[in-house]
C-alpha cells in the first residue's frame, strides 16, 4: 500500500507537466490564429522533401 | 525612398525596439493556404520588410520593417496589385487587440481542469468508503489531505477572476452573480479543511474546483463573443473611417488617421470619399451626399468658402478644404456624445442572469442560515448544524445561472452570424427580446440608399447612357445600370453640382442639373435628370429611392408578433409618405434632426414601451443608442454601427425579423434553465438540510445539473428559421 506515497505525488507530477506545457502554448501565442496555423502546413516552401505524387 | 507612390502612410507605423518599426493591415478576401502564401510573399518581397506574417483567424497582417524608415503604401500598393484591399489599422486599436482578459480566464480554465481531475482522484477513494468499502480513517485523512493539496490552491487560483468580480460589485453595494459563487466556494474550502483537520468525512475540494471549472467555461464564452463582436466592429470602422489626405506644405499628400488631423490642415477629398472633418472649402466644386448624415435624399452642390460637415459623401468633383475643427469637435462629435449619454442610460441594464442572482442569493443565504439556526435549535449538533448549512450553500451554487446564460446566448448569436448579423453583447440580445415596438429609419434601411429610375423607356436610356456612363454621380450610375451596352462618350467633361457633357457619335451633349441642360423651368421637387443633344429637345429622368424587396414582409411579420411598427425619418414629408404607404405603415414622422429622433425615442420609453430602433445614418446614431435595442444595417456610418447593438449585412430586412426570433427563443432557453435550476433547488436544499448530502452526492448533483442546462442551451440552433 505504500507505493501509493510514490504514485500519487509521480501522477500528480504528470499532469503538472501536462499543464506547464498547456501554460507555454498560451504564452507562445499559439491560440491566435488556430485558422492560420492549419492552413499554414499546406503551403509549399519549395525544394525540400521528396516530389508529391498524384 | 517613396518613388512608386505618393501617398504616405507612415503615420500608421509603430515603433518596435532595435529601430524597426511594424504595421497592422486589414486585408479583405485572405481565405486559404494559397492566399496566406502569397500575401506574406508579397508583403516579404517589399523594400524595407523583414518579416510579414498573415493572421487568417482575424484577417490582419502584421509586417516589420527594418528601420524606421519602412513605407507602408508599397506593401498595400501589392496587395492590392494581388486582389487582395488593405487596409492600415490604427496603432491604438491594434494594441487593444491584445487579449490578455482571454488569456487569463482560459489559464484559469486549465488549472481547474487539472486541480478537478486530480482532487477527483483522491476522491473516489473517498467516495467508495461512503458506500461501506473498507477504508481506515487514517488513509481517509491521508487521501483528504492530497485532495487539498491539489484541489484547494487551483480553487483559489481559478477562482480569481470570481473574487474580484465579486468584490468589486460589493463595494459597488450590489450584489451580482460572483457574490453567491464566491462566498460557496470560500466557505467550501474553508469546512473542507475543518473536517480535515478534525479528521470529519464532509470534504469538498473536488467539489469546489469542478464548479469552478463548469463555471469558467460559461464565463470564457462569454468573453470570446463579447471580444468577438468587438473586434468584427473594430474591422469595420478601420474599413469605414480610411486616413485622411492631409497635403504637406510641399504639396505631398500624407495619409493621416482622422484623429489627428489638425485645424488648418489642408485636405484632399476625392469624387467617393467622405469629408473627414468640418472644413471650408478651398478649391473646387462637389455634389454632397448627405443622405447618412441628415436623411436627405437629394444632393447639395457646395463651393469655394462654403463650409462642408464631416461625414458628407463627395461625389462629383475633387476638392481641397481647410479643416476648422478636429474629428473630436467636428459636427460629427456633438453627435457622438448624445451616443454617449444614450449608452450610459443603457448600461443601468440589469442583466437576467444578475436579476436571477437578485432573488437567488438572498433566498439561498437565508435558507442556510435557517438550516444552521433551526438545526441546532431542534437539538443537533452546532458542528453538524453548520455542516449541513454549508453543504446548503454548496448544493444550491448557481451553476446553472452562470453557466446557462453564456451557453445559450453565445449558442445564439453563432446562429445569428450565419444568417449575416453581428451581436455586440449578450445584453443585446436579452433587451432584443424584450422589444415591444418598432421604430425604422427611412432612407438605407426601408429603402436601399440609393436611386434607381422610375418608368424606364429603353429607346431614351440607350441614347443618353454613352455620357450616363462616364459620370460617376449617383443618377448617372443608376441610369447607366439600366442600359447593356458599353459605349462611351468621347471629349467628356463634368462639371461639378452641373452635369456631365460629352459628344456622342460626334455630336455633343449634355446630362444634369436642369439648367445646365438648358431647360427653363420651375425647379422639380422629384430627383431628376435631363439629357439632350445640343439643340434637341430634352428628355426627363425621375428617380427614386428603391423599397427594400422584403421591407412590406418584414414590417407584415413584425406585426404578426404583436409588434407596433413606426417611421422617423429626416427626409422631407412626400418621400417619408410614400414610403410609409408602400410598407403600410401608418405613423410616420418626418424632417426630424437627430435631438427630435432622440426624443421621439425618450417619449416611448417614458410611456413604458421597449423600443427597438434601427437606423444606418449618423443622424440616427444618438437614437440607436437611447434606444432599448438599436440595430443598423453593414451599409451604416461606423458612428450608427458603433451605437447599435446589432449589424446586419445583406440587401433584406428579414434579418430584423429573424434576430428578434432568436433573441426570443434564447431568452426563453435561458428562461426554461432558469426554471430548471430552482426546480433542481427545490429538490436539493431540502436534502441538504435533512443531511442528506455527502461530497460523492455534492459532485453528482452539480454537475449534472450544469449538463442538463447546457444540453438545453443547445436545443437553441433550431429557433429563428
Amino acid at each position: 500500500m505504500s507505493i501509493i506515497f510514490l504514485l500519487a505525488p509521480f501522477s500528480i507530477l504528470l499532469a503538472l507537466v501536462g499543464l506547464a506545457a498547456f501554460w507555454w502554448t498560451l504564452r507562445h501565442n499559439q491560440y491566435d490564429d488556430p485558422a492560420g496555423d492549419a492552413a499554414r502546413i499546406l503551403i509549399d516552401d519549395g525544394g525540400e522533401g521528396p516530389p508529391g505524387r498524384l | 525612398m517613396t518613388a512608386t507612390t505618393s501617398e504616405d502612410f507612415s503615420a500608421f507605423l509603430r515603433p518596435q525596439g532595435q529601430g524597426t518599426s511594424s504595421l497592422d493591415l486589414l486585408v479583405k478576401g485572405a481565405r486559404c493556404a494559397g492566399c496566406m502564401a502569397k500575401i506574406e510573399q508579397a508583403a516579404g518581397k517589399a523594400p524595407g520588410v523583414s518579416a510579414a506574417r498573415m493572421n487568417l483567424t482575424s484577417g490582419k497582417l502584421s509586417v516589420t520593417f527594418e528601420g524606421a524608415d519602412g513605407d507602408p503604401a508599397v506593401v498595400i500598393a501589392a496587395l492590392d496589385a494581388l486582389g487582395y484591399p488593405a487596409t492600415p489599422f490604427d496603432p491604438a486599436q491594434a494594441a487593444a487587440a491584445h487579449d490578455r482578459e482571454g488569456r487569463r480566464l482560459l489559464m484559469a480554465m486549465a488549472v481547474a481542469a487539472f486541480g478537478a481531475a486530480n482532487a477527483m482522484m483522491f476522491s473516489v477513494p473517498l467516495w467508495a468508503g461512503l458506500f461501506g468499502q473498507e477504508l481506515g480513517p487514517a488513509t481517509r485523512t491521508f487521501m483528504q489531505w492530497a485532495s487539498a493539496l491539489v484541489g484547494a490552491p487551483c480553487a483559489i487560483f481559478a477562482g480569481a477572476p470570481f473574487f474580484e468580480s465579486a468584490w468589486r460589485s460589493v463595494k459597488a453595494r450590489r450584489a451580482n452573480m460572483d457574490v453567491p459563487i464566491s462566498i460557496g466556494v470560500i466557505l467550501t474550502l474553508a469546512i473542507s479543511f475543518v473536517e480535515t483537520l478534525q479528521h470529519g468525512r464532509d470534504a469538498y475540494f473536488d467539489a469546489a474546483v469542478s464548479l469552478l471549472f463548469l463555471l469558467l467555461i460559461g464565463r470564457w464564452l462569454d468573453h470570446r463573443l463579447r471580444t468577438r463582436a468587438r473586434s468584427a466592429a473594430a474591422d469595420l470602422l478601420a474599413l469605414q473611417a480610411p486616413a485622411a489626405s492631409v497635403l504637406g506644405p510641399d504639396g505631398r499628400e500624407r495619409r493621416t488617421p482622422v484623429s489627428e488631423v489638425a485645424v488648418g490642415d489642408l485636405i484632399l477629398v476625392r469624387p467617393g470619399e467622405r469629408v473627414p472633418v468640418d472644413g471650408e472649402i478651398q478649391v473646387g466644386v462637389s455634389d454632397f451626399d448627405n443622405a447618412l448624415l441628415t436623411g436627405e435624399t437629394t444632393p447639395q452642390t457646395l463651393g469655394p468658402t462654403q463650409a462642408c460637415r464631416a461625414g458628407a459623401l463627395s461625389l462629383t468633383g475633387t476638392i481641397r478644404m481647410r479643416a476648422t475643427a478636429r474629428s473630436e469637435d467636428s459636427a460629427v462629435a456633438a453627435i457622438a456624445r448624445l451616443v454617449e449619454a444614450g449608452a450610459q442610460s443603457k448600461s443601468a441594464y440589469v442583466r437576467l442572469a444578475d436579476k436571477a442572482a437578485a432573488i437567488y442569493v438572498p433566498v439561498v443565504h437565508a435558507a442556510a442560515a435557517l438550516t444552521f439556526v433551526g438545526g441546532w435549535a431542534l437539538g443537533v449538533d452546532p458542528r453538524e448544524a453548520l455542516l449541513r448549512a454549508v453543504a446548503v450553500l454548496i448544493i444550491t451554487c448557481p451553476c446553472a445561472l452562470g453557466l446557462a446564460v453564456p451557453a445559450v446566448q453565445i449558442t445564439a448569436s453563432a446562429r445569428l452570424f450565419r444568417k449575416g448579423v453581428l451581436v455586440k453583447s449578450g445584453a443585446a440580445l436579452e433587451r432584443l427580446a424584450e422589444i415591444d415596438h418598432v421604430v425604422f429609419d427611412k432612407t438605407g434601411v426601408l429603402t436601399l440608399g440609393r436611386p434607381m429610375l422610375i418608368d424606364p423607356a429603353p429607346a431614351t436610356i440607350a441614347m443618353a447612357a454613352p455620357l450616363a456612363r462616364a459620370s460617376s454621380h449617383p443618377l448617372a450610375r443608376a441610369l447607366a445600370n439600366e442600359d447593356p451596352g458599353k459605349d462611351m462618350a468621347t471629349d467628356v467633361k463634368e462639371t461639378p453640382g452641373g452635369g456631365v457633357e460629352g459628344r456622342i457619335g460626334g455630336r455633343l451633349a449634355r446630362l444634369g442639373r436642369a439648367d445646365f441642360v438648358g431647360v427653363r423651368g420651375p425647379v422639380s421637387a422629384e430627383t431628376e435628370l435631363w439629357f439632350g443633344f445640343e439643340g434637341d429637345t430634352k428628355v426627363r429622368f425621375c428617380f427614386q429611392d428603391q423599397l427594400r424587396p422584403d421591407a412590406r414582409r418584414t414590417i407584415d411579420e413584425l406585426r404578426a408578433r404583436g409588434l407596433t411598427v413606426e417611421i422617423l425619418s429626416g427626409d422631407g414629408p412626400g418621400p417619408v409618405q410614400a414610403i410609409a404607404r408602400a410598407v403600410g405603415v401608418d405613423h410616420w414622422r418626418a424632417s426630424l434632426s437627430p435631438t427630435d429622433k432622440v426624443s421621439a425615442i425618450a417619449e416611448l420609453a417614458a410611456a413604458g414601451r421597449k423600443v427597438l430602433m434601427v437606423g444606418d445614418g449618423l443622424n440616427d446614431a444618438a437614437a440607436l443608442a437611447k434606444a432599448h435595442a438599436g440595430m443598423a444595417p453593414g451599409t451604416a456610418l461606423d458612428a450608427s454601427q458603433n451605437a447599435a447593438d446589432l449589424v446586419f449585412s445583406g440587401e433584406g430586412l428579414g434579418a430584423v425579423r429573424i434576430s428578434i426570433d432568436v433573441a426570443r427563443a434564447a431568452r426563453h432557453r435561458a428562461l426554461e434553465n432558469f426554471g430548471f435550476s430552482a426546480l433542481y433547488n427545490l429538490v436539493a436544499a431540502p436534502a441538504a438540510m435533512f443531511g442528506l448530502i455527502n461530497p460523492f452526492v455534492a459532485a453528482l448533483a452539480m454537475s449534472g445539473s450544469s449538463l442538463v442546462v447546457t444540453l438545453n442551451a443547445l436545443r437553441m440552433s433550431r429557433a429563428g428559421r
